[in-house]
């Protein structure tokens, strides 16, 4: 084989090896397809016998539609008074935690850490009864801080920010203490300021995680006005006559913010689960 | 591990002399202020359930009325007496291994087959990854019109001249239109995962064995895989615990049928607990859930002594 034929190979080779992945991701993509293009025909259609892949007619509204009558578009504010409450929470003790495990000496440190990180080993739907429990009895059901509490308490964001204030120096702070400020003073000004990527990390996946979440809220938001988003798209889907153009309006809703955000912060993403990858034993 | 270590010896070594312990003292107040919004939270959403679910599991509590110690009967009626339980368990298991197996092999392949690519890797990447990032129950309604009698699975079925029943309304069909959608949903994060892994090889190491004649077949399983195992034994370990508490699906699609076909033991949770308000037994059949958990991670690391290659 001539140098040139080999390459003009390899070049065919390749073409082909793209080719064949995109081709799987576009069939991986059609389930946000076909959610976009039932949204957007009338409920007859949805239906109706044989399918048509493309709507008869384009009937945008039913987003408008969907936002106000259903009414997804109060389910949507829930869910982000509540996956926003959630993740401010959770940054604030998390800092709090970790500057307390990274800087401070106190007696059983060491023990308390290696308890914060057993805790990461129990399963979530193990808690669910006894958590309604105890919100139960503290008169929390069906109301917003019944929902965020529980989950606020997470124990990974402080090993998460004390891996990261342990990488800062400690010099930077130095200084500050012999001026005579205080921890709390040192934490907001100056170590906060430098750990926004770790912050920013801990926000993103707390964020998409309550976004997500679902069992904890629909045990505890018993009425419809409360209900989160997944929740809500829920209440429709066994009602008799399914509007189901606008519950696929509702799924898609649900899905932009973590859409959006995947696509925006690729790089944070990948950054983070490679880390994971890293530390995967080696 | 070694951080701790460090920064263990590194409080030891200080010398401490009277005006040093009083600014230990001060420290350590400091200390607790600053952990205790984080202990509060634990003790009472972490350590107290905890403890209650252990409590519970021994009374035949039903949320209503007060509570009776029933000793282990709760547990021995579970294993003896209730018909729902056995197929329940199988259907976790049986979920957990063809869903568990898929995931590893089809999240491998696509991580593979990205890494294989000169150009747009982190695109194919972020259109694997976006079902990771949405709602599982948004996912599952999707799921739920494609696979409806006379939706768009049965059209293509009916099409290409393939006669099977309804996915969601046959007794064997259904678990798999199941795991089919948590495949959707789930291949992602491994993806992206085993594929940031698979970057990390260095790739002198793939040069080396190229220049000594190793073809790309046996690069793949003689250099790259034994170099990323570390990472897929995370994969494994982490998907697994995931799986054995598979809900959402579950509930929007089938709702444990037909019959209990996709009854699993995190919709039985729910079911008694939620439905049945057996506060008492539900918490039973977490403790049952917890220790299988327990198993099967233990026995993964059990079995990653025969396939984990470790540097050192």
């Amino acid at each position: 084989m001539t140098t040139k034929s080999r390459t003009r190979l390899s070049l065919a080779l390749d073409i082909l090896n793209h080719g064949g992945l995109l081709i799987v991701a576009l069939l991986f993509l059609f389930p946000f397809f076909w959610m976009v293009t039932n949204a957007v025909r009338s409920n007859a259609e949805v239906m109706a016998y044989p399918v048509r892949i493309l709507p008869h007619v384009f009937e945008w509204d039913n987003f408008a539609k969907a936002w106000t009558q259903l009414p997804f578009g109060r389910f949507f504010f829930n869910s982000m008074f509540v996956s926003v409450s959630v993740t401010i929470i959770t940054v604030i003790v998390s800092c709090l935690s970790g500057y307390a495990f990274a800087r401070l000496k106190f007696p059983g440190r060491d023990a308390l850490l290696m308890a914060y990180l057993g805790t990461l080993m129990v399963p979530a739907i193990m808690l669910i009864i006894p958590l309604f429990l105890i919100v139960n009895s503290l008169g929390m059901v069906n109301t917003f801080q019944g929902v965020i509490l529980p989950v606020a308490f997470g124990t990974f964001g402080a090993f998460l920010m004390r891996q990261f204030f342990l990488s800062i120096p400690m010099e930077l702070e130095e200084a500050a203490r012999i001026d005579g400020a205080s921890r709390l003073r040192i934490l907001v000004s100056i170590i906060v300021p430098l750990s926004m990527p770790a912050i920013g990390l801990l926000s993103l996946f707390t964020f998409i995680a309550q976004w997500n979440n679902f069992l904890w809220p629909l045990i505890v938001m018993t009425g419809t006005d409360n209900a989160t988003l997944p929740v809500g798209l829920t209440y429709f889907q066994t009602q008799q006559g399914t509007q189901w153009n606008f519950i696929m309006a509702g799924a898609a809703l649900s899905m932009l913010p973590g859409v959006f955000l995947a696509i925006l912060l690729q790089k944070l993403i990948y950054n983070s689960i490679a880390l994971n990858a890293g530390m995967g034993g080696r | 591990m070694t951080a701790i270590n460090d920064v263990t010896e590194v409080a030891g070594s200080q010398k401490r002399s009277r005006w040093g312990s009083r600014l230990d003292r001060r420290e350590g107040r400091t200390a607790f202020f600053f952990l205790l919004p984080g202990l509060i939270g634990m003790v009472l959403f972490l350590v107290v359930p905890i403890i209650a679910s252990v409590v519970l599991s021994f009374t035949n509590w039903k949320l209503l009325g007060t509570p009776q110690f029933v000793g282990i009967s709760n547990y021995v009626r579970l294993f003896t007496a209730d018909p729902q339980f056995w197929p329940v368990l199988r259907n976790t298991l049986f979920f957990t291994a063809e869903y568990l197996v898929l995931n590893i092999v089809i999240s491998l392949g696509l991580a593979v087959w990205i890494s294989s690519l000169k150009m747009g890797q982190r695109w194919f990447r972020v259109v694997f990854f976006l079902p990771t990032f949405t709602p599982g129950i948004a996912v599952a309604i999707v799921w739920m019109l494609i696979f409806a009698p006379g939706g768009f699975f049965d059209f293509i079925m009916r099409s290409i001249s393939v006669e099977m029943p309804s996915m969601l309304t046959d007794q064997t069909l259904a678990m798999q239109a199941i795991i089919i959608v948590s495949l959707w949903a789930g291949v992602g994060y491994n993806t992206v995962l085993f594929n940031a892994a698979l970057d990390m090889v260095p790739q002198s190491y793939l040069e080396a064995a190229r220049i000594d004649g190793a073809n790309a077949w046996q690069r793949f399983w003689k250099i790259r895989l034994p170099l990323i195992s570390p990472t897929l034994f995370f994969g494994t370990v982490m998907t697994a615990i995931t799986s054995l508490q598979v809900f959402d699906q579950i509930y929007v699609m089938t709702r444990g049928g037909p019959g209990n076909a996709t009854a699993t033991l995190g919709y039985a949770i729910y079911q008694r607990g939620f439905q049945n308000f057996q506060m008492g037994y539900a918490s039973t059949i977490a403790w049952v859930m917890f220790a299988m958990i327990m198993a099967l991670t233990a026995v993964q690391f059990w079995l990653q002594r025969k396939w984990v290659h470790y540097d050192n």
